[in-house]
């Protein structure tokens, strides 16, 4: 583990020299909020934000990306063949991410990388890429990642983390990957070791002690998964959803997709796009059947699935890293802290005693 | 504002008591600044979740269609008109119903409150005197009601109920002098080209969410043209075609039903100004039909209506 500082010139230098061998993504502001872009020219990170609207995911998992193409057209030889289009393999650095969002990747990971299935498409990215986290001094009142698993300077899943140092940065390089990418950008002026930790240190306690939102967790692992199915709540719960697709696209952990195959003329691509829990095409079967034909056998599985299913799946914590987006942005206002304090306090026993209004 | 809250929660409980309704359709105080949830109450204990201010854009009609039970609704203006429109298309009866008309003062925007704040907004709260006060860490500020306006509610001409079993409040004064197609018009007066571009750069940010179709009362089909896959209509990836092909049908799905209620464009997670072109068209509905949607239960909707005296010539 090393400490380099990085002053406003050596920052500018070092992102124009990462472009040379890397794709670098950073937050752009766009309107009045950000999202993460590939960087063109000589376009720097604009690192005074809170967080992106969109989560980064896209950087590693675009919402529709090409996985093969194809041609009908019968006279040429390899007709109705599926080929792997042409890729541009350079490794990619995401700058500036936040710790959250950095962690939203470790959740994803796995689904995307298991021994019995890996994702070629996912995982190609993901290895090629360099996490560049930049820690988190101001989180929103209605962030809570905290207790979600992750922190405002939270490590896991970054190569390097960033913290404002006076003009600069202070860079806590953590992986052999990180190692390079800060020596390609020229950012190599060593540190003292615990005068950095201690800067850090007393960042993430300032950061940790602003936290105005909790959500528990603790008992969601012991509640039986038919209990919590059958709990009273849901109707009450997703009454006011309209089935968008916002908190899923939002949400730095949500990986479902769908495969279509879009031809014009004779050209095919077979593509993958971002699909969504709420909608209700998501679980139509071939036979017209769909398992989860109402809103609210929807509403509940997207909260199942990030509290329940994946907690029992894994046993490693939530599907959720507490970022708020799916909150602020939320039409309706559905807020996953209060489903997660209703299903974590949920006891089957009391049943009777439920003031839930579906009585 | 209170007193709208109070009288709401008032005749949702005789209704419930009295069992006229098996449930009232209407918004609880939300989680998050400037958002209320909507809500259903089925005991009379629990009406005093509902709560009313002007933080209640969202359109309550979208959540009657095909239900069965007996409901009181909380109506605001719009909301009324699209309840209308059920109606005529049959989503609902109006036996079914009992319309809690309120007269409306407007909904705030939350997306123009944050434009003019720098910094997180933590609190926003109005006062008796038509003031919005907008509190974020380190800062306070006070707006006039009028400033913040949701843009459809600063246009719109019918803020009372058009139709109501009864009201919470006395009507409010209808506006009269307000030009509600200005923008249009400036659309309308552009060149081809940069009419296009003017498209190219609304849309660009659209993620395909369906917020604003799903939040819109009149986007009711069982299966939306979008989501066919015998035939498929429409391209599923991010082409900017086949976005502007769900933007365009969707607004000519709503010609001369739109009733400019906002909801798509409040529940856009991405701030797209979805109205320009559903408004585009209700301009056109007014203009060449004198129609306005929603305002009475005898008309059904042009578009949707054939007369043999029709003074067009090729329709005959």
């Amino acid at each position: 583990m090393t400490f380099v500082k990085i002053d406003q010139k050596k920052w500018a230098e070092g992102v124009s020299a990462l472009k040379k061998g890397y794709q670098v993504f950073g937050p752009v502001k766009e309107g009045k909020d950000h999202e993460f872009r590939k960087l063109s020219g000589d376009q720097m990170p604009e690192m005074d934000y809170g967080n992106t609207r969109l989560s980064p995911k896209a950087a590693i998992y675009p919402q529709s990306e090409v996985m093969f193409t194809y041609t009908t057209d019968e006279r040429k030889d390899d007709h109705h063949i599926l080929k792997e289009p042409e890729r541009d393999e350079t490794p990619k650095a995401v700058i500036g991410i936040r710790p959250c969002d950095a962690f939203s990747f470790l959740l994803v990971k796995k689904n995307f990388d298991t021994p019995e299935y890996k994702d070629p498409f996912w995982l190609r990215a993901y290895d090629a890429t360099t996490f560049v986290g930049y820690g988190c001094d101001d989180p929103c009142s209605s962030c809570f990642c905290t207790s979600a698993g992750s922190g405002p300077f939270d490590e896991k899943g970054l190569d390097v983390l960033l913290v404002d140092h006076e003009d600069g940065y202070l860079a806590k390089v953590l992986t052999e990957k990180g190692k390079a990418l800060t020596e390609k950008a020229g950012w190599t002026q060593a540190f003292d070791a615990g005068q950095a930790e201690k800067v850090f240190g007393e960042k993430a306690a300032t950061a940790e002690g602003k936290f105005e939102s909790q959500i528990s967790t603790d008992r969601l692992a012991d509640i039986p998964s038919m209990d919590l199915y059958d709990a009273p709540f849901w109707e009450d719960i997703a009454f006011s959803c309209i089935n968008c697709g916002t908190c899923t696209y939002l949400c730095p952990t949500c990986w479902c997709f769908d495969i279509q195959d879009e031809c014009r003329g004779c050209d095919g691509v077979r593509m993958r796009n971002w699909d969504s829990c709420m909608s209700s095409l998501f679980t139509l079967h071939g036979s017209g059947h769909n398992p989860r034909g109402d809103k609210v056998s929807r509403v509940r599985q997207r909260f199942m699935h990030k509290l329940k299913y994946y907690v029992d799946k894994y046993g490693d914590g939530i599907q959720c890293v507490g970022c708020g987006r799916c909150v602020r942005k939320c039409p309706v206002n559905i807020d996953i802290r209060k489903v997660c304090e209703m299903m974590n306090q949920y006891d089957p026993e009391a049943q009777n005693e439920c003031a839930c209004p579906t009585t | 504002m209170q007193e709208y809250t109070d009288k709401i929660r008032q005749i949702a409980r005789r209704l419930l008591e009295e069992g006229t309704v098996d449930m009232v359709i209407g918004f609880r105080k939300g989680s998050m600044p400037i958002m209320n949830e909507p809500c259903m109450v089925r005991r009379p204990q629990d009406v005093d979740q509902l709560v009313w201010d002007s933080n209640c854009g969202i359109n309550l009609a979208n959540y009657l269609t095909d239900r069965k039970e007996k409901i009181g609704v909380v109506a605001k203006g719009c909301d009324s008109r699209n309840i209308v429109t059920h109606i005529i298309e049959n989503k609902i009866d109006r036996d079914q119903l009992h319309i809690i008309g309120v007269p409306c003062g407007a909904m705030i925007d939350k997306r123009k409150i944050a434009s003019l704040v720098e910094g997180e907004i933590t609190d926003v709260t109005e006062t008796e005197a038509g003031k919005v006060i907008v509190k974020g860490e380190g800062f306070e500020k006070s707006f006039d009601k009028a400033e913040v306006l949701q843009e459809n509610c600063a246009i719109c001409i019918h803020r009372n109920p058009v139709v109501h079993d009864e009201m919470v409040a006395e009507p409010v004064e209808e506006q009269t002098d307000v030009d509600r197609y200005a923008d249009i018009r400036e659309i309308e007066a552009m060149s081809d080209a940069e009419r296009k571009a003017f498209f190219d750069d609304l849309y660009k940010e659209c993620i395909r969410c369906y917020a604003c179709r799903n939040a819109c009362p009149l986007c009711y089909c069982p299966t939306c043209f979008v989501d066919e896959s015998r035939p498929q209509w429409v391209g599923k990836g991010q082409n900017e075609n086949d976005i502007r092909t769900f933007h365009f049908l969707r607004a000519y799905h709503c010609a001369g039903r739109c009733t400019d209620c906002g909801a798509c464009e409040r529940a856009c997670p991405v701030g797209i100004k979805v109205r320009m072109l559903t408004k585009k068209l209700e301009k056109d509905c007014k203009e060449l039909f004198d129609w306005e949607a929603g305002i009475s239960l005898e008309n059904r909707p042009p578009l949707d209506a054939y007369r043999p005296n029709d003074p067009d010539e090729f329709i005959k």
